[in-house]
């Protein structure tokens, strides 16, 4: 655990710099997909970017939208750095409904424009593992195995390690193209299907998982329901055409 | 991959948490969702203060020096938000690292400010190393239940951030 770093006057929060350096490689690894599937390269980083600004807005007018009274006293709060003051979801609902009207309106090809998106967004999950294991967040329930860490008073599952290892054989298995993708998209839902197994297996061991009903574990419900999209659309877009081999 | 949905069906019920089996975390960290660790102070006005006393409350605990710029630029925020919500079972505990500072100087700076709420003295920053304090300020907003809920590390914080934070908290029943 490293959460800050000190920098004379200024405080780096750690964290936030990895999930940076994430966005940073993996808008490289973006780049280089666009070019291999010949997409226009400014079309996407233009995608990535009003999705992004899109989503942090979103997210903070949602947060600000909970607290109204609050921040139409102090409008210019709006614009405070402070990340506690993010509300997630609606920042990602956002920020991908933004993207999608960008590429509607710019007529990219919506399924090839995920293919170019996810090796870039596979590596960002390693960053959320290293963002995760810096700040102690998304840290596992206590036990007593071997290679237990020692982490907020107790010895604990490793997860953020676990994360960042699945999330790097998950970035291994997109960027090899290991698995065939015979159509537009499916690259895309491959890398989603997989990063869902591996939420579900990992959730298993945290200590702090948000409890849905009856026991179950909201991040595995929400998983498996992702990893049923996913394999409906893997079966329905698969062999329809000859994609990448095209591509070659 | 049906295969994989299969086994994670599986694994999912098997590892559900049984009822015996709480999420709630045990024991007194500096952490988001822990129990907020204890700490008896004596106060800048004489007396002195508990955290465990305060269950039932809202209470903010800001670590502070005089000489830090953004703890100096929050401080009005966070007077002003007290004020407003005292009554509704706000408690701040203006915690000074004194250790690093002087009393003289915490003194002069809550009179500056006007500082209504209680001016607590870490003379050998015990609290700040239990609450592991790496940066000035540092606030830990913490619910009627003694539970840890927001942690912000820097500043300043602007009103409207501690507000939020505030009535989140004082908007959950008891």
């Amino acid at each position: 655990m490293f959460p800050y770093l000190r920098l004379g006057p200024f405080l780096l929060q750690m964290p936030l710099f990895a999930l940076l350096v994430g966005l940073w490689v993996g808008l490289t690894f973006i780049e280089k997909e666009a070019a291999r599937l010949k997409l226009n390269k400014e079309k996407i980083n233009n995608l990535v970017f009003y999705g992004l600004i899109g989503g942090i807005v979103f997210a903070r007018l949602a947060y600000a939208a909970q607290y109204a009274s609050v921040y139409i006293s102090n409008p210019f709060s709006l614009f405070s750095l402070n990340t506690n003051t993010l509300l997630p979801e609606a920042g990602l609902i956002f920020g991908i409904l933004i993207a999608g009207i960008y590429a509607y309106r710019q007529k990219l090809s919506f399924r090839n424009s995920m293919d170019v998106l996810a090796p870039g967004l596979a590596f960002f999950m390693i960053m959320i593992g290293v963002s995760h294991l810096l700040s102690g967040n998304a840290y596992g329930a206590p036990t007593r195995a071997p290679w237990a860490v020692y982490l907020w008073s107790d010895y604990r599952q490793p997860t953020q390690l676990y994360e960042i290892f699945f999330a790097l054989v998950v970035f291994m298995i997109v960027l090899s193209r290991m698995i065939p993708a015979n159509a537009p998209g499916l690259r895309f839902i491959q890398f989603i299907a997989l990063s869902a197994i591996a939420r579900v297996f990992i959730e298993a061991f945290r200590g702090d998982s948000a409890i849905l009903i009856d026991g179950y574990r909201t991040a595995q419900v929400v998983g498996l329901t992702i990893l049923v999209v996913c394999l409906t659309l893997l079966r329905n877009w698969e062999g329809k055409d000859e994609h990448e081999s095209k591509i070659g | 991959m049906t295969w994989a949905l299969i086994l994670g069906m599986v694994w999912t019920v098997i590892s559900r948490v049984s009822p015996d089996q709480s999420q709630a975390q045990a024991g007194s960290v500096p952490k988001e969702g822990f129990a907020a660790p204890d700490f008896t102070l004596s106060l800048l006005d004489g007396g002195e203060i508990s955290l465990s006393e305060l269950r039932g409350k809202v209470v903010l605990v800001n670590f502070w020096t005089s000489w830090c710029p953004p703890c100096r630029k929050e401080m009005p925020a966070i007077e002003s938000v007290y004020r407003s919500y005292k009554d509704m079972g706000l408690v701040v505990i203006g915690l000074n690292l004194t250790a690093q500072d002087s009393k003289q100087d915490a003194a002069l700076f809550a009179q500056e400010v006007g500082v209504t709420f209680p001016i607590a003295l870490d003379l050998d920053n015990s609290v700040g190393n239990l609450y592991r304090v790496t940066a000035l300020p540092t606030s830990f907003f913490i619910d009627r239940k003694g539970v840890i809920r927001s942690v912000i590390v820097g500043g300043p914080m602007s009103e409207a951030v501690i507000r939020s934070k505030v009535e989140e908290l004082l908007r959950e029943d008891q």
